[in-house]
């Protein structure tokens, strides 16, 4: 499944010094019918990119706190007015830390409640299917994708949770119990135009049948992540 | 040379898992009598000379920019430290007899 017309779309996937999943997040550009381009964090060109992934990882090692240094890096400081000016962003596990430090998206991670690593596939309830990263899912629709991280619990005082809930930027909920101790079991959330979303679960994982999380079609045959690609392609072509 | 100290701790409203796990541990080592745990951070800052109050308000800026998130911490202390240790540790001269 890729979008057709999308061949010619540029989505940027910046690397950290310690981040893991920058190549996974390529491929899954590629296999979604667009052209990855590879960003540095030293480098605040952003290379005139349709969109920008923040891939999962450990930048910086997690020092201080997770994404707290990359956030300083210079490639961020233009991913930061670029994406308020509409730049369709998505932040995965540590690149999702990166945007709550950078406050393009509201509230934290913390240590998960039981403090252990955790790496399972996760099912997840897509509760926003408006957002640039969502739209090629059903609003309510139950999709499966990876989950690994150890500083995945989401925090917010109960007024930006209310507000995040009032506004429909509660984009993702874990389903099937909660893994980590996240406030409303939010697994992601968007910026209120929509185009900055970010998640814990990791999309790049599942797009390719044979390595993605079981399903209902087998061993590794999910799939699940894809969409979020096309999704970004599709709103891409919509405002083309 | 100076050195600041900044100390930063967990909001009071934000569970804390990793001194509720130190807090878990205690009784087991016998250490009984301890209701909470709440586990922060210690930075200590050396500056190129004496810490002034404007030394001060910059690294108190830092604390809140870098060394703590809002969201979450709270920058509880950003004082000189004029222990003998700290002078002693920002010393490259001194060589003990």
């Amino acid at each position: 499944m890729s979008v057709s017309g999308a061949a010619g779309a540029r989505i940027g996937v910046v690397t950290f010094p310690g981040t893991l999943d920058d190549r996974d997040a390529q491929r899954a550009v590629r296999v979604a019918g667009a052209t990855p381009v590879p960003l540095w964090h030293g480098d605040a060109d952003l290379g005139g990119v349709d969109a920008v992934v923040l891939p999962g990882g450990f930048s910086y090692g997690d020092y201080l706190r997770a994404g707290a240094i990359a956030r300083f890096a210079p490639v961020m400081t233009s991913l930061v007015d670029a994406a308020k000016g509409g730049l369709p962003v998505l932040g995965i596990c540590n690149g999702f830390q990166m945007l709550t430090e950078s406050h393009l998206l509201p509230g934290s991670m913390i240590k998960n409640e039981r403090l252990t690593f955790i790496c399972r596939d996760q099912v997840l309830r897509v509760e926003n299917a408006g957002t640039a990263w969502t739209n090629e899912f059903a609003a309510g629709e139950e999709i499966t994708i990876p989950l690994k991280n150890q500083d995945g619990q989401y925090v917010a005082d109960e007024r930006t949770l209310d507000e995040l809930e009032g506004e429909g930027r509660v984009v993702f909920r874990y389903v099937g119990g909660n893994p980590n101790g996240s406030r409303r079991d939010i697994a992601g959330i968007s910026n209120a135009r929509g185009n900055v979303v970010g998640l814990m679960p990791h999309p790049e994982h599942a797009v390719e049948a044979g390595f993605g999380p079981d399903g209902a079609a087998g061993l590794r045959s999910g799939t699940d992540g894809l969409r979020f690609f096309t999704s970004a392609l599709t709103s891409l072509l919509a405002t083309a | 040379m100076g050195r600041v100290v900044v100390e930063v701790m967990p909001k009071p409203e934000i569970l804390d898992p990793q001194g509720k796990a130190v807090n878990g541990a205690l009784p087991r080592l016998g250490f009984t009598g301890i209701s909470q745990v709440r586990q922060g951070k210690r930075f200590e800052i050396t500056v190129d000379g004496p810490v002034t109050d404007e030394v001060l308000a910059d690294v108190r800026r830092a604390a809140e920019t870098l060394l703590s998130n809002p969201v979450i911490e709270d920058v509880v202390k950003v004082e000189a430290d004029n222990t003998d240790a700290a002078v002693d540790a920002t010393s490259t001269t001194q060589i003990p007899a």
